[in-house]
């Protein structure tokens, strides 16, 4: 038996618990604060009204994109299908509103079969990922050249223009100051939050990517509950095509260029971990805002556009670094 | 008449019938008799402890009884029912729940969420998450073991002696899916445990008996007779006797665990004649403390084995890894040949020809799908390297001459190691050290493990030539009796601190009944 001073050694050897709120929760909210002040400092147009309205505005798509790719980090995967479930959406949704290539008019069914027809993409990343036992990162990449194929076709050399009107209003009406398509990204994070906090889906996803093998022990087929979230990842990926064909008033195949990675800075920047388990939709939210508050503050203090990628690509390292930090040690294998 | 309703259902079994019973289990891994005809009773409303050394076959049976494990023969039978266990909810299904060494609860959800995992019932409606339904659901399991645990705090907020609480709550679920009572399977529950926090998990233990049993296992024999009615002993892979504990002394159980050991020179002890004159220091270790070890000194002579031994938690494998500068270390002063070493890296270690057998070969002691040659070489490039291109003959002429110096028996240079045995995977990895020729001390962290008798004693033949010709060596032993027969010194560790000397000399041997004494 151990003498009660010896006990010390014993207690060191053992997990740690985590007590109160730790940096990694509270980092990205206080970083946003921080950026934000420091630009409002910097430059009186950062500050107006109408310059914040922006910002909200053009973090709507991006904060949709990214409630979806939540899920799947969530879970410790990852999802590059983002770009080709856009596009396909995208145009899908162009042909079947009211536009100027067919007679279509479906109007919001039609909206509704786009979104289905991302779903079904993120559906088949999931059944890819759980029956071929493919890694996500793999299958999402396919998945994402699928849609881009689907896309093309429907696209057939001619662009679709909308000419639907509840559609067209998505960008230009407003509600207290801020688009439609913002309202539209609020709900997306609300429903976001309380399929993460009140489903057996949200709940699992984050199970998987604390300990897969603990769900596998209890009993829990994990697989059903991975394909589910690719597919929910793959709607919030078609709504957010929809609202870039409501922006550009045309369906175009690159509408989702360049969102898949955008939106995994946005997630990481918020203290979602890459290796799940960690983070969530709020989280996801407020690192949408730190990158368009970035990209906007830097504009409106007079950096070159020019330097943005190369700002932004810098950001996502220290913001993943600033979160391993507390876990590195000796001799750690990082692939 | 009336027929009788079938007896199984909404009865309880006579109290004869035995709630668990294992009859002649036998599992093999390739090379390995794990399980060699195992036999195992587990009664009614008792905790019945399982005691064996490493290797005696104790996880390979706890695994076969919550169907994480397939026997390739044998029974098992559960209230007098044969069933077969594929999986852990079948075991849980016959009511078999197990709270498992490492601990395994999902870190990011709440307490709340792991008790019920798996088996939400009335707590997930329509796939919805019912939070209030949900912490009572917990709240019902944690009153059982009358903790007071909040059920809705994070798994990873909790302490380590409250997660093993929540463990336990969780495995009792199982009530929910048999009629029967419980078999509760404890595996190293107090491994990690403070004195206090083992007193409560104690009191946990003798309140499952009431309404469960229990099986119980720890390697620490005084706590086994302590909480437990009776205890069986495994060895190499075959159960050896029971023992009541009342009236029984940790050294009755110890004897049976290691049994007679064998006759013949095992450990090549005879074989090799240490030279009389007195032996040059090579490694000398003053004070070296990190984070589980403190205060730790140390002399290892040229040509000398030194055993370290202690109970889980000793802290000698973090010895041993600071020692090839894996492991931080916070003070202590080391020198090797005479000159300081620099416990900063690996790399540091290695160039001062410090040699390191880790304990887990197929993770860290060998990249699986390289060939022997690549294996051997991995560490010591210069020796088949002109600079930095890799000269082909150089290495096959090397890697050949090593293969047949240490009879490995590999079909070819070009093999990929995960496709040797056991034995000859061990024997390349320590070859790694010697290809090179300046190697001065070895750290030998259970280089035995998993290994079946026929290549333990090869691996120890191999030690005692390096020895012979002048190689310090460090011996983290897989079982006391290889401590005992390989080391000319055995170390004590205990909570940390090295604790005792006890000189090992070939003909005076101590007894493991003497260590233990020491180790607990």
């Amino acid at each position: 038996m151990t003498s009660p001073a010896e006990d010390v050694d014993v207690a060191a050897a053992r997990p740690q618990p985590r007590r109160g709120v730790s940096l990694r929760d509270s980092g990205p909210p206080l970083a946003l604060v921080v950026i934000f002040v420091a630009f409002s400092a910097l430059s009186s147009d950062f500050r107006s009204i109408g310059n914040v309205q922006n910002i909200m505005d053009t973090a709507a798509v991006l904060a949709v994109v990214t409630c979806g790719i939540t899920f799947v980090l969530m879970m410790g995967s990852i999802d590059l299908s983002a770009p080709g479930v856009m596009g396909a959406a995208a145009i899908a949704v162009a042909l079947l509103v009211a536009n100027n290539r067919n007679g279509n008019e479906l109007g919001v069914i039609g909206i509704l079969l786009a979104i289905l027809l991302a779903a079904a993409l993120g559906c088949v990343s999931g059944l890819a990922l759980v029956l071929l036992k493919v890694p996500s990162f793999m299958t999402t990449l396919g998945v994402s050249a699928v849609g881009l194929g689907l896309a093309t076709l429907m696209f057939n050399g001619v662009q679709p223009n909308i000419t639907d009107g509840t559609l067209a209003s998505w960008p230009v009406e407003r509600l207290l100051g801020l688009s439609y398509l913002t309202w539209i990204a609020f709900a997306c994070v609300l429903v976001g939050y309380l399929i993460q906090r009140y489903t057996r889906l949200g709940r699992y996803a984050f199970a998987i990517g604390g300990a897969e093998e603990v769900l596998a022990l209890s009993g829990v087929k994990v697989a059903p509950y991975k394909v589910a979230v690719f597919t929910l990842a793959g709607a919030f990926y078609g709504l957010a095509g929809v609202m870039v064909t409501s922006q550009l008033s045309a369906g175009l195949v690159q509408a989702g260029k360049g969102y898949d990675f955008a939106a995994i800075t946005a997630a990481v920047v918020g203290g979602t971990l890459l290796t799940g388990g960690r983070g969530g939709i709020l989280h996801s939210a407020v690192g949408v805002l730190i990158v368009m508050v970035l990209t906007n503050g830097l504009v409106q203090v007079g950096v070159s556009p020019y330097w943005q990628g190369g700002v932004q690509g810098l950001i996502v390292v220290a913001a993943v670094a600033a979160a391993v930090l507390p876990q590195r040690r000796r001799n750690q294998v990082t692939k | 008449m009336i027929p009788p309703a079938n007896p199984e259902i909404g009865q309880q079994p006579h109290p004869m019938v035995p709630a668990l019973e294992v009859k002649n289990l036998v599992k093999h891994y390739p090379g390995v008799k794990a399980l060699d005809g195992v036999d195992l009773v587990v009664r009614q409303n008792e905790v019945l402890g399982l005691a064996g050394e490493n290797g005696a076959g104790k996880s390979t049976l706890l695994k076969a009884l919550v169907g994480l494990v397939r026997p390739d023969s044998g029974e098992i039978w559960v209230r007098g029912e044969k069933v077969r266990l594929r999986s852990v909810v079948e075991a849980a299904n016959h009511g078999i729940g197990m709270v498992f060494q490492e601990q395994s609860l999902v870190p990011n959800l709440t307490a709340a969420e792991n008790i019920v995992l798996g088996s939400e019932g009335a707590g997930v409606r329509g796939g919805v998450y019912r939070w209030e339904t949900m912490r009572k659901l917990a709240q019902e399991q944690l009153d059982k073991i009358g903790s007071d645990i909040n059920p809705l705090a994070r798994t990873d907020t909790l302490s380590f002696a409250d997660r093993q609480m929540v463990e336990i709550a969780k495995v009792l679920r199982i009530e929910q899916r048999s009629q029967h009572p419980p078999v509760i399977i404890l595996d190293e529950p107090t491994s990690v445990l403070e004195s206090k926090e083992i007193e409560t998990l104690f009191t946990q233990v003798r309140r499952l008996r009431e309404f469960a049993s229990v099986v119980f296992v720890s390697h620490r024999l005084d706590e086994v007779l302590d909480v437990c009615d009776r205890v069986s002993v495994l060895r190499g892979g075959q159960s050896v006797g029971e023992v009541a504990t009342a009236g029984a002394a940790p050294a009755d159980l110890h004897r049976m665990m290691i049994g007679s050991t064998g006759s013949d020179d095992h450990y090549h002890d005879q074989a090799y004649e240490r030279s009389a004159e007195p032996l040059r220091p090579m490694l000398s270790i003053r004070g070296l403390s990190g984070k589980t070890f403190r205060d730790v000194d140390l002399e290892v002579a040229a040509g000398e084995i030194v055993g370290i031994v202690g109970v889980h938690g000793s802290g000698r494998e973090d010895v041993c890894r600071a020692l090839f500068g894996a492991e931080p270390t916070l003070a202590g002063e080391v020198t090797l040949d005479g000159k300081r070493l620099d416990l900063s890296s690996t790399r540091a270690a290695v160039a001062a020809g410090i040699g390191y057998v880790p304990a887990e070969r197929k993770i860290e002691g060998m990249v699986g799908p390289m060939s022997v040659a690549d294996n051997m070489t991995l560490t010591k490039q210069q020796s088949r390297c002109a600079g930095p291109i890799v000269m082909p003959k150089r290495q096959s002429s090397l890697v050949d001459r090593w293969i047949e110096r240490l009879s490995i028996r590999t079909p070819h240079r070009g093999t990929q190691i995960q496709r040797l045995s056991g034995g000859n995977q061990q024997k390349v990895v320590l070859a790694r050290w010697l290809v090179a020729g300046d190697i001065r001390l070895l750290l030998l962290d259970h280089p035995t493990r998993g290994l079946d008798i026929g290549a333990r004693s090869e691996v120890y033949r191999l030690m005692r030539e390096l020895a012979d010709s002048g190689v310090a060596t460090v011996l983290l032993a897989d079982s006391l009796e290889e401590a005992i027969g390989m080391s000319d010194r055995i170390v004590v560790m205990s909570d940390g601190k090295a604790t005792k000397h006890v000189p090992c000399p070939s003909g005076d041997k101590p007894t493991p009944l003497d260590l233990v004494k020491e180790m607990v």
